[in-house]
C-alpha cells in the first residue's frame, strides 16, 4: 500500500528519558498517593530478604545436627534455648508478622498504583479526545478514524499497564533484589561474590532477548496496526466487495496480513521459547556453584548450613525479580510506543485554532466576503484561484459549475475548515481567522454534501447535542422538510432507531434529516450543499415552499446541480475549475451565453422541445405560478 | 465445558501430532524439574555426614545436566504449545474473515461494525489464550502437582498434609474471586466496546461535529463513557489488588506450617536437614501451579465466554448463499429481467408490493419515484444483495435464486447510491471489480464518467490515494469512479441507482452520451430524480410507496397525464418560472 497511510508509525527507541519524563508528569496530580506506593514498596522490598533468614537461624540454631554453628546472632540470643520452644517463637514472633505485613504493603501499593493508573488513564483518554476535536479538518484527511480510535483506546490502555504494575514495581523489583544482595554480602560475601557470577550471565541471555523480541514486537504492531484498518474498511464496504466478486481477492490479502501477523508472533514465542530455559538454567547453576563451593565452605567450617540453605534461598529469590524485569522491560517498550504516538498526536499543533484576542461579534448579521482567495489542500495544486465575492444579509447565493470545480470547497473555507493560503475570508466584516472558531461557526448551519448519521435516534440526530432545541422546534423542523410523515408513519416516530450510518434509511431521507438538522439549528447563514439531490421534485418543491418565510431574513448559500433549486437565488456564481468565472442573476447570466448558459441549455433542452406541445397547455391551464413570480 | 469447546475440535485436532509431541515434552520437563529439590536434598544432607567435596561436585554436576535436559524440554514445550495456538489463531481468524465475506447487507446492518471488530480481535485473543497458554498450564500444573505431592508424600507424608492445608483455600479463593472477576471483566468490556464505538463515531462524524459546534457536547458525552468505565475497572482493582496478596499470605503460612512442625520432625530426627530444605523448596514449585489453576480457570472462563460470542458469527449462516443454484443451467446471462408478483419486506415492513415487471435483454428502463418509495430497494434485489421471495425475480427466465450467486454478479455492473471507495489508489480502485484490467482498460472506463482529465490533474495522477471511503475526492469525482468501475466489468446488466445525483448537467450529458454507445445491447436500470437522466429511456416505470402506479415510454406517460407528467410539468413549470424571473 503506498503513501503508508494504513501503516502505523514505528518508533526509535526501547527507552527515551525524555517520553518517560513526560510520561511521569501524568503522575504529578496524584504524586502524594505515588510517594505513599513507593514507601510501602520500599518495605515490601526489604521484607523480601527476611524469611529466608529466618529459615537460617531456625537451621542454624536448632535443627543442624552437627551444632557447628559460631556464636548465635543477636536474633538467636533473643530465642528460648530449648528448640520447640524457640521455633515456634521465630516462627509466630517474626516469620508470621513478616508475612503479615507483606501482605499489608503489597495490597496498599497495588491498589494504590491501579486505582493512580485509572485516573492517569482517564485523563490521558480525555485530553487525546479532546485534542482530536480540536485538531483541523486536514489531519482527519490524512489519518483514518481507526488509527485515531487506537490512539485514544488501545494506545492508552497499553500505557496502563506502564502505571499499574510497570512504574512502581519496578522500584519493588529494585528494592528487593538490593536487600537480598545486601543480606547475602553481609551473610558470607565470599559465597555471595561466587553466586554473583551468574549476574552478567543473565544480562548477556536478556540483552539477547530484548534484541530479539524487540524485532518481533515491531512486526506484530504494524500488522496488528493492518488487521484492524483491513476490517474496519472491509466490514463497511462488504455488499461493493460481494458485488464485484472481490471476495477471493480481498481474502488474498487479508491472509497476508494474518500471515505476517502469526509469523511475527511465532519469532517472539521462539525468543520467549529461549529465554526462559536459559534463566532458569542459569538459576540452577547458581544453586550448584552454592552447593559446591558453598558445601565447601561448610565442610570446612567457614559457613554455616543454614546460609547455604538461605544463600539457595535468595539464589531462587533474586532471579524472579531479574525474570519479572524482562517482562517489565516488554511493558516498558510497548509503552514507550505507545506513548511516542500519543504525544506526537498531542503534539500535533492544531493548525486552525481561536486567535490570541478575539474581535468581539455582538449582534450578527450574517455578511460573507470572500476577497481574492486562493486555495489548495495539498500546495501547490491549487483548487480555489483568485476566488472573490459578497453575500449581503438576508441575500439568498447560488454556487453552481462543474463536478470538482470547488464548490464544496467553498464552504469548507467558509466555515474554516481549512486555512486559505492567500487572500482573505470576511464575515460581517471581521477576517475570520480574528474571530473565535465557536464564535464564527455558530452562525452557520450546512447540510453537507455526504449527509452523515450517528447511531441514536431520529430526534437525537436533528438535535445533536444542543439541548437547547425543544421537541416543538424538532417537530417544526421535521415538517418544513416535509419529513414528518414519514416520521409520524414509524412505530417510534421520533424515538426511532437510527442505525450506524443511517444504514436503515433512503438516502434521500437520510439528506432531509440532515436538513432538519441544520433548520432546527436556526443559524444566521444556511449553507446548503446539494442538500436535495437525492429528493424527488415533489418533496423539493415543498421544501422549497417551507423555506420560503424562512429564509427571508437569513443569508444563504445554496450548491446544487439540479438549477430548479436555486431560482430563489438572488445571485448564482459559477464556479470553473477553481476559478469564479461568472456571477450575476439567472436572467444577466442566461445573457452572457457562457457555462451557466450551456448548464441551463442541456438541462432544459428536452423540455424546450416538449413545452411547445404538452405543457403550454398545462402551464396556461395553471395560472397560480405566474403570478407568484410576478 | 466440553460441550461449549466443541466448535473448536475442528481447529484442534488439526494439531493433534503436535499436541501429543507438545504435551510429550511438557511431561518430561516436569519430571526431570521435579528432581532438582531431590539433588540438593543429598546434597545438603551429605553436609552434615563428613561428605566430599567430590561427591559435592558430583551433585553440583548433576543439577546442571538434569536443568540443562529441562531446559531442552521446556523449551520445545513452549515452542510446540503456544505455536499451536498462534496457528489456531491464524487459521481461526481467516475462516472468520471468510465467513464475513458471505454474510450479507442484512448481517451488517444490525451488528454494529465495533462489535464485529472487537470480535475478530478481543475474543479472538483470549480464545486462543485458552488454546495455548491455557492448555499448557493446566498440563504443567497437573503434571508438576501430582509429581511434586507425590515426592513430599514419599518424604514425609504427615507434613505434607499438613503444609498443603492452606492451599485449597488458596484454590478455592481463586475460583471465587475468579468468577466475580470474570463477571466484573466482561462489564468492562462491554463499557470498553462502547467506548471504542463513540470515539469512532465521534470521528467519523467530525464534520457535522465541527459544522455545529458540537466539540464540547462530544467530549462530554465521550467524558461520560470514560468515567463509568473507569469506575467499572475499580470494581475489578480491588478483587484483583487483594486476591493476589491473599494468595502470597496463603503460601506464606503453608511455609510456617513447615518452620514449625518440619522443624520438629527434624528435631525428632523423622527427616534429615537436606529434605527439610527439599520441602521449602517443593512448596515454592507449587505456587506457580496452584496459582495458575486459578490464572487458568480465568483464562478459560474468558475464552469460552469469548468462544460463544465469536461463534455468534458463525452461528450467522448466510441467507443468501448457492444452496438452490443449478449452474448447469445458465452458464451465462442475457441479461432479460422479470419480477414476478414481487413482495419483499424489511422486518415485517411491506416496502414492495406486487410487482410485476419484465425488461427484456438490451433494454434500458428507468426508475422514478418519490424518496423513501422503494427504488434502492428494488435494485438491490438483483444482485440478490436482499433475498426477494423464491421465483419472484428470474433472469433469462431463470429464477436468480438457481444461478450461481458468483455467476450472477459477474454479469451486473452496480453503482449503489452512495459511493463507497477503498481507501486505495484511484486506479485500483476503478479496477476492483476487474483486477486484471490493464492501464489502457481503466483510462477507457474512466473516459466513460468522463473523469480522465481530473485524475490526470491530480499530481499524482491514477496513483492518487482517495482517503477512507474517497474522502478527498468531491462527491462527483466519487459517483464517477464508482461509475467507471462498475463499466468496467463490462456487465451484461447495468444498475445505476442514483449515480449522477452530485453530477452537473454538462457532465451528465456527456456521461449519458457515452452510455449510450456502452448499452447497446445490454440491459440497464437506472434511477433518477431527474428527467434529463431517465427521458430516453425505454421504458419508464414509477415508483409509489412500493407499487408500480405508471409504466410505459416518455411520451406514453406524459400522456398518461400522472405521476410522472406532473413531475414533468413541475420541472418545465420551475424552468418557466426561472425564465419570467
Ligand atoms: N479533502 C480533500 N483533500 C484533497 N483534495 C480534495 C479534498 N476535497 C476535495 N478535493 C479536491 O478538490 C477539488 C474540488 O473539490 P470540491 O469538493 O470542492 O468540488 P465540488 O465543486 O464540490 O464538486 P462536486 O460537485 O462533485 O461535489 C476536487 O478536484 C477534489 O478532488
Ligand atoms: N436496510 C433497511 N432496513 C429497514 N428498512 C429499510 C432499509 N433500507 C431502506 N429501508 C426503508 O425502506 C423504504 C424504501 O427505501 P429505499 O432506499 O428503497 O428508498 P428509495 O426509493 O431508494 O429512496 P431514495 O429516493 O431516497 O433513495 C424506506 O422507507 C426506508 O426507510
Ligand atoms: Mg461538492
Ligand atoms: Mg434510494
Amino acid at each position: 500500500m503506498p503513501d503508508g497511510f494504513h501503516e502505523e508509525e514505528v518508533l526509535g527507541k526501547a527507552y527515551d528519558g525524555r517520553l518517560m519524563r513526560r510520561l511521569l508528569s501524568y503522575l504529578r496530580p496524584y504524586r502524594r498517593t505515588v510517594f505513599f506506593a513507593l514507601i510501602a514498596i520500599f518495605f515490601y522490598g526489604i521484607l523480601q530478604a527476611v524469611p529466608p533468614y529466618l529459615l537460617k537461624i531456625e537451621v542454624d540454631r536448632y535443627l543442624d545436627p552437627t551444632h557447628r554453628s559460631p556464636i548465635p546472632h543477636f536474633l538467636g540470643r533473643l530465642l528460648s534455648p530449648k528448640p520447640a520452644v524457640g521455633i515456634a517463637e521465630l516462627a509466630f514472633g517474626f516469620f508470621l508478622p513478616t508475612v503479615l505485613l507483606t501482605f499489608i504493603l503489597q495490597f496498599a501499593q497495588t491498589l494504590a498504583m491501579q486505582m493512580v493508573g485509572q485516573r492517569v488513564m482517564y485523563d490521558l483518554r480525555k485530553q487525546i479526545f479532546s485534542h482530536l476535536q480540536r485538531l483541523e479538518m486536514s489531519y482527519f484527511d490524512r489519518n483514518p478514524v481507526g488509527r485515531m480510535v487506537t490512539r485514544v483506546t488501545a494506545d492508552v490502555d497499553v500505557l496502563n499497564d506502564l502505571f499499574a504494575s510497570g512504574v512502581v514495581a519496578i522500584f519493588g523489583d529494585f528494592f528487593t533484589l538490593l536487600s537480598i544482595l545486601a543480606v547475602m554480602l553481609s551473610l558470607s560475601w565470599k559465597l555471595a561474590l561466587l553466586t554473583f557470577t551468574v549476574l552478567p550471565l543473565i544480562a548477556l541471555v536478556t540483552g539477547a532477548f530484548r534484541k530479539a523480541v524487540r524485532e518481533s514486537y515491531r512486526r506484530i504492531r504494524i500488522a496488528i496496526a493492518r488487521i484492524n484498518a483491513y476490517l474496519q474498511e472491509h466490514i463497511t464496504g462488504m455488499s461493493v466487495v460481494q458485488l464485484f466478486n472481490h471476495e477471493e481477492k480481498s481474502f488474498e490479502e487479508f491472509e497476508r496480513i494474518n500471515r505476517s501477523h502469526m509469523e511475527a508472533f511465532k519469532d517472539s514465542i521462539m525468543a520467549y521459547g529461549l529465554f526462559y530455559p536459559a534463566v532458569e538454567f542459569l538459576g540452577v547453576l547458581a544453586i550448584a556453584i552454592i552447593i559446591y563451593y558453598g558445601g565447601g565452605m561448610a565442610m570446612l567450617g567457614t559457613l554455616t548450613v543454614g546460609t547455604a540453605i538461605a544463600f539457595i534461598q535468595y539464589s531462587q529469590r533474586f532471579f524472579r525479580p531479574i525474570q519479572d524485569l524482562s517482562d517489565k522491560y516488554n511493558i516498558l517498550q510497548s509503552a514507550m510506543a505507545s506513548s511516542e504516538r500519543i504525544f506526537k498526536l498531542l503534539d500535533t499543533p492544531t493548525g486552525i485554532h481561536d486567535p490570541v484576542q478575539p474581535r468581539p461579534l455582538a449582534s450578527p448579521q450574517g455578511r460573507v466576503e470572500f476577497r481574492q482567495v486562493s486555495f489548495a489542500y495539498r500546495d501547490p495544486h491549487r483548487v480555489i484561484e483568485n476566488v472573490s465575492f459578497t453575500i449581503e444579509p438576508g441575500e439568498t447565493v447560488a454556487v453552481v459549475g462543474h463536478t470538482g470545480a470547488g464548490k464544496t470547497t467553498l464552504t469548507s473555507l467558509l466555515l474554516r475548515f481549512y486555512d486559505i493560503q492567500e487572500g482573505r475570508i470576511l464575515f460581517d466584516g471581521e477576517d475570520i481567522s480574528q474571530l473565535r472558531l465557536r464564535d464564527l461557526r455558530r452562525n452557520f448551519a450546512v447540510v453537507l454534501q455526504d449527509p452523515f448519521l450517528f447511531s441514536g435516534t431520529i430526534a437525537s440526530n436533528i438535535r445533536l447535542g444542543t439541548e437547547t432545541i425543544t421537541d416543538a422546534q424538532v417537530g417544526e423542523a421535521a415538517r418544513r422538510v416535509n419529513l414528518l410523515d414519514f416520521i409520524e408513519s414509524l412505530p417510534e416516530g421520533f424515538e426511532e432507531r437510527v442505525r450506524e450510518r443511517g444504514a436503515t434509511l433512503s438516502v434521500g431521507q437520510k439528506q432531509l434529516i440532515a436538513f432538519a438538522r441544520a433548520l432546527a439549528h436556526d443559524p444566521r447563514v444556511l449553507i446548503l450543499d446539494e442538500a436535495t439531490s437525492s429528493v424527488d421534485s415533489e418533496t423539493e418543491s415543498q421544501i422549497r415552499e417551507g423555506l420560503r418565510g424562512l429564509l427571508e431574513n437569513r443569508t444563504a448559500l445554496i450548491i446544487a446541480h439540479r438549477l430548479s433549486t436555486i431560482q430563489s437565488a438572488s445571485k448564482i456564481i459559477v464556479m470553473h475549475k477553481g476559478h469564479l468565472r461568472e456571477m450575476g442573476t439567472h436572467q444577466e447570466l442566461l445573457a452572457r451565453r457562457g457555462i451557466y448558459y450551456k448548464l441551463y441549455q442541456l438541462q432544459y433542452k428536452d423540455q424546450e422541445r416538449a413545452s411547445v406541445s404538452v405543457v403550454a397547455p398545462a402551464l396556461q391551464a395553471d395560472p397560480e405560478p405566474q403570478s407568484a413570480s410576478s | 465445558m466440553l460441550k461449549r469447546l466443541r466448535p473448536l475440535f475442528p481447529y484442534l485436532t488439526r494439531y493433534k501430532k503436535r499436541y501429543v509431541v507438545g504435551l510429550a515434552a511438557l511431561v518430561i520437563t516436569q519430571l526431570v524439574g521435579v528432581t532438582i529439590p531431590l539433588i540438593v536434598k543429598d546434597a545438603i544432607d551429605i553436609l552434615s555426614e563428613n561428605g566430599t567435596r567430590e561427591r559435592l561436585l558430583f551433585y553440583a554436576g548433576l543439577l546442571l545436566a538434569v536443568a540443562l535436559t529441562k531446559g531442552i524440554f521446556q523449551y520445545a514445550m513452549r515452542w510446540i504449545l503456544i505455536g499451536i495456538s498462534r496457528d489456531v489463531e491464524y487459521d481461526l481468524r481467516n475462516d472468520l474473515v471468510r465467513h464475513l465475506m458471505r454474510l450479507e447487507p442484512r448481517y451488517y446492518t444490525e451488528n454494529r461494525t465495533g462489535d464485529l471488530m472487537s470480535k475478530m480481535t478481543n475474543d479472538l485473543s483470549a480464545v486462543r489464550n485458552m488454546v495455548g497458554p491455557g492448555i499448557m498450564y493446566s498440563a504443567n500444573t497437573l503434571v508438576m502437582g501430582v509429581a511434586t505431592v507425590a515426592l513430599m508424600v514419599h518424604i514425609d507424608p504427615r507434613l505434607t498434609l499438613l503444609c498443603l492445608l492452606p492451599l485449597p483455600i488458596a484454590s478455592l479463593a481463586v475460583k471465587f474471586f475468579g468468577q466475580k472477576i470474570h463477571a466484573q471483566f466482561e462489564k468492562v468490556q462491554a463499557l470498553h466496546s462502547e467506548l471504542v464505538e463513540r470515539a469512532r463515531e465521534s470521528l467519523a462524524g467530525v464534520r457535522v461535529v465541527r459544522a455545529f459546534c458540537q466539540e464540547d457536547a462530544e467530549i462530554a458525552s465521550f467524558d461520560r463513557m470514560n468515567q463509568s468505565y473507569v469506575d467499572s475497572n475499580r470494581q475489578l482493582i480491588w478483587i484483583q489488588s487483594f486476591l493476589w496478596p491473599a494468595l502470597a499470605l496463603l503460601f506464606a503460612i503453608s511455609f510456617l506450617l513447615i518452620m514449625v512442625a518440619g522443624g520438629r520432625d527434624v528435631l525428632r530426627g523423622e527427616i534429615s536437614v537436606g529434605s527439610f530444605t527439599a520441602f521449602n523448596i517443593y512448596l515454592m514449585y507449587l505456587i506457580w501451579p496452584i496459582i495458575a489453576l486459578g490464572w487458568v480457570t480465568n483464562i478459560v472462563q474468558r475464552g469460552l465466554a469469548s468462544l460463544g460470542r465469536l461463534w455468534t458469527i458463525f452461528r450467522a449462516e448466510p441467507q443468501i448463499d448457492d444452496h438452490a443454484a443449478r449452474p448447469e443451467i445458465l452458464p451465462t446471462l442475457r441479461g432479460e429481467i422479470e419480477f414476478r408478483h414481487l413482495n419483499f419486506s424489511y422486518n415485517g415492513k411491506l416496502i414492495l408490493k406486487d410487482i410485476n415487471l419484465h425488461i427484456p435483454a438490451g433494454r434500458t428502463v428507468a426508475i422514478v419515484g418519490a424518496t423513501g418509495s422503494g427504488k434502492s430497494t428494488f435494485v438491490s434485489l438483483i444482485p440478490r444483495l436482499y433475498d426477494a421471495p423464491p421465483g419472484a425475480i428470474l433472469i433469462d427466465g431463470v429464477s436468480i435464486r438457481q444461478i450461481p450467486l458468483a455467476t450472477l454478479r459477474r454479469h451486473i455492473g452496480f453503482v449503489s447510491q452512495e459511493p463507497f471507495l477503498f481507501s486505495e489508489t484511484v486506479k485500483n480502485n476503478i479496477r476492483f471489480g476487474a483486477p486484471e484490467a490493464g492501464e489502457a482498460e481503466v483510462v477507457r472506463a474512466a473516459e466513460i464518467s468522463n473523469i480522465v482529465a481530473e485524475i490526470q490533474s491530480f499530481p499524482k495522477g491514477f496513483d492518487t490515494m482517495v482517503g477512507e471511503r474517497g474522502l478527498t475526492l468531491s462527491g462527483g469525482q466519487k459517483q464517477r469512479v464508482t461509475i467507471s468501475r462498475a463499466v468496467l466489468r463490462d456487465p451484461r446488466i447495468l444498475i445505476l441507482d442514483d449515480a449522477l445525483s452530485s453530477v452537473d448537467t454538462d457532465t451528465e450529458e456527456r456521461i449519458l452520451n457515452q452510455l449510450t454507445g456502452i448499452l447497446a445491447g445490454r440491459t440497464a436500470i437506472l434511477i433518477s430524480h431527474r428527467i434529463s437522466t431517465i427521458r430516453n429511456a425505454d421504458e419508464i416505470v414509477v415508483l409509489d410507496q412500493g407499487t408500480i402506479v405508471e409504466q410505459g415510454s416518455h411520451e406514453e406517460l406524459l400522456a398518461l397525464g400522472g405521476y410522472y407528467a406532473e413531475l414533468y410539468n413541475k420541472q418545465l413549470i420551475e424552468e418557466a418560472l426561472e425564465k419570467e424571473a
